[in-house]
């Protein structure tokens, strides 16, 4: 068995490619597009009569192929369904790193599949809280509830909006400036930073229209999301390419906490980095943007 | 465990395998088809008469079409034809136990 790292609850997710379970020749070598995660997909993309055998590929794919630094989450069948609980089972025995939680619609659908994570992990030996969960909206009561689902377990590490079945839901289509989407994102961005987690942006489809996706890759990273969910591997570059700290930015982060450093060593609160104010409000920032730029490769310092 | 019916796991796609398992005489009749058959034919029988020995299957028909899968791809395809012979393919599997 391969063994893998305990999972990071916070980690770079800036592309999460979803990928069907039950697809061998899909499965067997999805690290070596280099997304930051793989959703290895129980639910829609496996057929009602499949479900079976969805798992038993899952379970030897994850048990056997090594994903090196590829994070591997597993969504899982809705709560609705006859399904769920032996999805749960083999995630936890396969030692997935995650499992999303599809059509999460309140704070008790998040404890009901985490009560089933525990008890798998104890049937499994598996470390306790080693399995962390994610929160897909789908519906608008699952915008509604989104501050108390992304809050409603330490093992949450980020929500995700399903734009299909929520627009569906609103009477809407795609529309090109992401209005149809608009408010829904900003509640479930709010709902998430708020918590502290993450929060991810839905797929998009048309795989033909590649200025309407990178149009709506830069809408995401304006709004504040931290990644999108996938669906093709030619996705995944311009998202690292939006993702990633310009050199300017780098370089003025590490002017402002350098600054910062020094200015408060020496009893100063507020002072000018490039004519610019700045005092302890812009450092978070500043750290993150380093800390984003470290992960992409772009930043060797030791600032962060 | 018994096979109790004729039951199928798999597809003929590429780096997959389909499975079929029926109740038989003595012994395990294996059939092996593959696109592989020169390079890999006796890892990939010796892979499923693993599996079945695993699942203590001693006597059935099973036949394999295997078009380039992976051990593992092959384990998952015997396992779940087996389960689903029995009925029992879709809920308290032994993952990490007879399933590993």
């Amino acid at each position: 068995m391969i063994p893998r790292p305990k999972p990071e609850r916070f980690r770079l997710r800036r592309t999460m490619m979803f990928m069907n379970a039950q697809k061998p020749g899909l499965i067997k070598d999805a690290y070596i597009y280099g997304c930051d995660s793989i959703m290895l997909d129980l639910e829609d993309a496996v057929a009602e009569n499949q479900k079976d055998a969805a798992r038993f590929s899952l379970y030897h794919a994850l048990t056997t192929i090594d994903y090196g630094d590829t994070e591997v989450i597993v969504r899982i069948n809705g709560l609705d369904t006859p399904h769920w609980q032996e999805d749960v089972r083999v995630c936890v025995a396969g030692g997935a790193d995650g499992i999303r939680i599809a059509k999460c619609e309140s704070a008790q659908d998040v404890r009901t599949v985490e009560k089933a994570v525990e008890a798998a992990e104890e049937e499994f030996g598996v470390e306790k809280g080693r399995t962390l969960l994610m929160a897909a909206l789908e519906s608008p009561k699952g915008i509604l509830n989104a501050y108390e689902i992304c809050a409603a377990s330490p093992r949450m590490f980020g929500v995700a909006i399903s734009g299909g079945d929520f627009r569906k839901c609103m009477q809407t289509t795609p529309q090109p400036d992401g209005v149809d989407l608009l408010v829904a994102r900003g509640q479930m961005l709010i709902a998430a930073r708020a918590a502290g987690i993450q929060c991810f942006d839905t797929v998009f489809t048309n795989l033909d229209d590649q200025a309407g996706f990178e149009a709506e890759v830069r809408q995401n990273k304006a709004m504040g999301f931290d990644g999108k969910s996938l669906i093709n591997p030619k996705q995944i570059r311009y998202v690292h390419q939006v993702f990633a700290p310009t050199q300017k930015e780098i370089v003025q982060a590490e002017k402002i906490v350098r600054a910062y450093r020094e200015q408060s060593a020496a009893g100063v609160g507020v002072f000018t980095v490039d004519g610019k104010m700045i005092d302890i409000a812009f450092i978070p920032g500043a750290e993150r943007t380093l800390r984003m730029a470290r992960a992409c490769g772009l930043y060797e310092g030791d600032l962060v | 465990m018994e096979i109790l019916k004729p039951a199928v796991a798999g597809t003929l796609e590429s780096s997959d395998a389909q499975v079929t398992v029926e109740p038989g005489g003595e012994g395990i009749e294996l059939s092996l088809q593959s696109s592989v058959m020169n390079q890999y034919g006796r890892q990939i029988k010796q892979t499923v008469l693993e599996t079945l020995a695993r699942l203590e299957v001693s006597d059935a028909k099973v036949t394999v079409v295997d078009k380039g899968a992976l051990d593992c791809t092959l384990k998952a395809r015997v396992e779940c034809a087996v389960f689903r012979s029995c009925g029992a393919s879709a809920s308290g599997i032994p993952w990490g136990g007879a399933v590993r």
